[in-house]
């Protein structure tokens, strides 16, 4: 079995706890206007067999001691079902810790793939139907299939929300997260709430691929006005 | 080892302390592990800066403003090197707790002509000084130099390669350092006791036939028995008697520093490092506080004052030198931290109090600040470390882990990366050869791609339109031979010569008169000759000839692995290509039966050996700097921080570049971790990770390229901005315009 590989980073230190390789498989279904990661939408070209990869990042494990390991991201990992299961179980056999970086959009497994999952990091993207389709062209109700099995097994999460000028960047949208998290994700097992404010660092990315930037013109997100409003939310989500 | 014979002395000095063997006999490794307390607390006990320190560092801060602007703030053309030829000098006496300077004023420079009176002259031209006439004419008619001496002895390949760069740096016009005397000594057992040893040594223990190296050794030791007394003599005019023990901390940190001030007044060696004193100090400082004669202030104050001197150190350097070692550093390497062999460690209040320094009066690049990395050392003085370095990037760290099974647990680091027992072993320092350039020889026939002549003999040119790689490699590897033939002959002549007329007898007192010798060579450009041979191998490279027939440039067909991505089949390139070296060098007899080690560290050097470099079959073009040390090459390492540590781990110490292997580390702010103390937990993981695969050296240095480059266009911006180069810490804005721009090609490893 091989799977589609666009990149290994060696140090990642964003994308959950300690010090991680962060593996970024290609392929997803949305198209989230703000995706810094465009490279990764396409399924390439299958790359890798399972026990590769894991030879290679296995290499890195002696820094993963203070609470690091892998984090599957892209793309969209839940695309590469089978190859992730795989890779994941490989991992845990070698004492490796494993985090899933999704919005939910796959294609079922789920139970399987959670199995050898230690954390998921879940990117909300937005909470209504329509607006959700509108930011990244899917269907929000796929992901929440997802979030019902990773409740049932009772799955740890960090939750990301990108904050955008002129989306999402209101008080009345922080109370609406906060209801949408209750009611879809055990909060006991919430350990983290991140929000990203939206940058600029991925337009060039655009412009080499020739790919459409719908945020062409959007202005990056302001670092203290995204802070104010994770306070907010913050003070309404531990109530 | 406690046993007591009827050599053994006690002194009052010593009351309080734990008796061992170290009363027998000269042993201060065995007086600290008896005596010293282990710290596993965290900094919050460390204070501030008093007011005197505070006023005499300002001081020193405006003079250091000057000299910036200067260059050189003061020269003194009245005297010439040496222990006790200077007379005392202050900073501001009213508030020093700390006494004694290389001259009698503050970085005021010492003339040494002993290494080169030709260097010299050419050092005083440059800075408009000039010498006075009856000393420089009795020196020259009278003495000879350490330089006179090599000259007359070299033979024509050994100036062919140092003409053409093949070897560069050699200490042969000036004072090799890389020594460091167990400064302790003086403290422990004060001056008398350790001349009575050296005089023991010389009437009993070495006797006998008289052959050279029996009548060179007992001279020696006669003139180390002359400079104890001269040290003695030194202290004295500072009002200090050290003749006895020292008997509180005060006392102890001047004692010491008197060794080591000694050190740099005879001598104007590359490094003039520190050993490792955290734990010995420490004992003092501890019994002070009990005793209830000092408090936490008092103590921070003494340090800080002790540093405040290890700052001023200076030597007196030509522009070339400069260019070579950028921004005056002086290599007061302190080595701290570390584990015994017991596996407690040897963190105590004192290695904080060390750092601490850096917070109190600035970060500076003097004294080196060099940390013994353990895995197992005390978790909140990693996390201190770590904190530190990413305030500071003016700390570099070396693997306890790998360096203690070979040298015990009271080694320390002399100048980058050379491990050394201290007070039982020395260096002589070799520099390091060009094996990029190597590399061109071995395919234009030992011509030289710049200069345009023959340097090697007897090595045929290849001539193919395509690089085959194991034609080139075993043209390399010939080469390789005459080089290490011409590169041991230079360093028995260069070490031969410095003992005979530049002889360090103040530091060697301080060492065990049977001190064991390393012959240390060295390698630069690593990663590019690695990064040639993979290009000759994976992919086609054609080399581009003159109408002579020179390989002046190489047309690459294709990809080909790069060193500094975890990829064996360039690491093991890379890993060959130092032993194979290595094995070479050891055919040769070292001076003195020597033992041969190798480093792979260029300092700053990395970007004139670029500059004296045609173009290379890895892509790099004439003239480009190198990567420092053993770094991969700017940029080419795509893989992430880890990936490229990982390359460089494989090198192998112990088996052949036990001098030290030396790895810079740039890394933004943000690729650390989102909050501070993250970013702290996630650079002790990092040091963890790399040092668990027996890598050995890691400067790190956590800043954005952006602020590289203001400080670059805006110096007076930067003032205090210090980055860790390959192996020490420097002041940003005393690099050249060429190393500043170097430093920021580097790779800065930024995924987020």
């Amino acid at each position: 079995m091989l799977g589609s590989v666009n990149s290994v980073e060696s140090l990642g230190t964003v994308d959950g706890p300690g010090i991680r390789a962060v593996i970024f498989l290609n392929g997803c279904s949305l198209r989230c206007k703000y995706c810094h990661n465009p490279e990764t939408w396409i399924m390439q070209e299958k790359n890798y067999e399972p026990s590769s990869l894991v030879e290679k990042v296995i290499r890195y494990k002696p820094y993963f001691n203070h609470g690091g390991g892998v984090t599957f991201s892209g793309g969209e990992p839940l695309l590469q079902p089978e190859f992730l299961i795989e890779c994941s179980r490989l991992f845990k056999e070698n004492g490796i810790n494993v985090a899933l970086d999704t919005a939910g959009a796959g294609i079922g497994h789920y139970e399987e793939i959670l199995k050898y999952t230690d954390l998921i990091i879940f990117d909300v993207k937005d909470v209504t139907k329509e607006r959700f389709f509108d930011l990244t062209g899917g269907n929000i109700e796929n992901t929440w299939q997802f979030l019902d099995i990773a409740r049932k097994m009772n799955s740890k999460f960090w939750i990301r929300q990108v904050i955008i000028p002129g989306v999402n960047d209101t008080f009345a949208y922080m109370e609406e997260l906060d209801k949408y998290i209750k009611d879809h994700i055990n909060i006991d097992n919430v350990e983290r709430v991140e929000f990203l404010p939206y940058h600029k660092l991925g337009t060039e990315k655009y412009e080499k691929l020739h790919i459409f930037n719908p945020y062409q013109e959007k202005e990056a997100m302001d670092a203290t006005k995204c802070k104010e409003l994770y306070d907010y939310f913050i003070s309404i989500f531990k109530e | 080892m406690n046993e007591f014979t009827n050599d053994t002395k006690w002194y009052d000095a010593w009351n309080g302390f734990t008796k061992g063997n170290w009363c027998n006999n000269i042993d201060v490794s065995n007086f600290i592990k008896l005596n010293y307390r282990e710290y596993l607390g965290d900094q919050s006990f460390l204070s501030g800066p008093t007011e005197k320190s505070k006023k005499v560092w300002g001081k020193c801060e405006n003079l250091l403003k000057e000299e910036l602007k200067k260059h050189v703030l003061d020269i003194d053309t009245e005297h010439m090197s040496g222990i006790n030829n200077f007379a005392p000098g202050y900073i501001d006496k009213e508030n020093e707790v700390i006494f004694g300077l290389q001259t009698d004023a503050p970085l005021k420079r010492i003339v040494n002509p002993y290494g080169g009176i030709r260097l010299v002259e050419k050092e005083l031209e440059v800075y408009n000084y000039h010498m006075d006439d009856t000393l420089m004419r009795h020196f020259k008619e009278f003495r000879r130099s350490h330089n006179d001496g090599v000259f007359a002895a070299y033979d024509s390949s050994i100036r062919k390669a140092r003409h053409a760069g093949l070897l560069t740096g050699l200490p042969d016009a000036y004072g090799r350092g890389r020594i460091i005397g167990d400064y302790r000594r003086v403290a422990l057992y004060g001056i008398d006791y350790l001349k009575e040893e050296k005089k023991k040594d010389w009437d009993f223990r070495f006797v006998g036939t008289m052959s050279d190296d029996l009548i060179r050794l007992r001279e020696e030791i006669n003139m180390q028995y002359n400079a104890l007394e001269e040290i003695k003599k030194m202290a004295a005019s500072y009002g200090f008697d050290i003749s006895k023990p020292a008997t509180n901390a005060r006392e102890a940190i001047q004692w010491l520093y008197f060794g080591y001030l000694a050190a740099v007044k005879e001598n104007n060696g590359a490094a003039m490092s520190l050993g490792r004193v955290d734990a010995f100090l420490d004992i003092y400082i501890e019994r002070d506080i009990n005793a209830g004669i000092l408090t936490e202030e008092e103590a921070q104050e003494l340090i800080d004052q002790f540093v405040i001197k290890l700052r001023l150190v200076r030597h007196l350097r030509t522009p070339e030198y400069d260019e070579l070692f950028s921004g005056d550093p002086t290599w007061v390497t302190s080595s701290m931290g570390g584990m015994t062999s017991d596996g407690n460690s040897l963190v105590t209040k004192t290695s904080y109090r060390l750092l601490n320094t850096l917070t109190n009066l600035d970060t500076a690049p003097e004294p080196n600040m060099t940390v013994l990395w353990s895995e197992s050392l005390p978790d909140n003085f990693k996390r201190y470390c770590a904190w530190l370095s990413i305030q500071s990037d003016a700390i570099q760290y070396e693997n306890d882990d790998v360096m203690r099974p070979i040298y015990g647990d009271d080694y320390a680091i002399a100048c980058c990366v050379s491990a050394m027992r201290v007070g039982k072993d020395m260096q002589f320092f070799g520099a390091r050869c060009n094996l990029a350039k190597a590399l061109l020889y071995a395919i234009n026939g030992g011509v030289d791609e710049m200069k345009k002549e023959l340097i090697l003999d007897g090595v045929d040119r290849i001539e193919d339109e395509v690089l085959d790689y194991d034609k080139v490699l075993s043209a390399y590897h010939k080469v390789l031979a005459k080089v290490a033939t011409i590169y041991s002959n230079a360093m028995n002549v260069i070490h031969y010569m410095h003992d005979k007329y530049a002889y360090e007898a103040g530091q060697m007192a301080l060492h065990d008169t049977d001190v064991h010798r390393y012959m240390a060579y060295g390698v630069a450009g690593l990663s590019v000759a690695t990064d040639s041979l993979s290009a000759i191998k994976y992919a086609k490279v054609y080399p581009i000839r003159d109408e002579s027939g020179l390989a002046i440039d190489f047309k690459i067909e294709g990809d080909y692995p790069k060193y500094g991505n975890d990829d064996d089949r360039v690491d093991n390139i890379a890993k060959e290509l130092t032993e194979y070296f290595f094995d070479e060098l050891k055919k040769h007899k070292p001076y003195r039966d020597a033992e041969p080690t190798m480093s792979v560290l260029t300092i700053t050097s990395n970007v004139v050996y670029g500059s004296k470099t045609g173009a290379t079959p890895d892509g790099r073009a004439a003239g480009v700097p190198f990567a420092p040390g053993a770094n991969p090459m700017h940029g080419r390492d795509e893989s992430g921080a880890i990936a490229s540590l990982n390359s460089v781990a494989k090198l192998e110490y112990e088996r052949c570049c036990k001098d030290g292997i030396s790895n810079t580390f740039s890394i933004i702010p943000s690729a650390l971790g989102k909050s501070e103390e993250e970013g702290v937990s996630n650079l002790v993981a990092l040091l963890d990770g790399y040092f668990h695969q027996h890598a050995h050296h890691l400067n790190v240095n956590v800043l954005n390229r952006e602020l590289l480059i203001d400080a670059m266009e805006n110096p007076d911006k930067y003032p205090l901005l210090t980055i860790r180069v390959s192996g020490y810490a420097v002041r940003f804005n005393r690099l050249t315009r060429k190393q500043q721009e170097e430093v920021i090609s580097r790779t800065f490893h930024e995924k987020m």
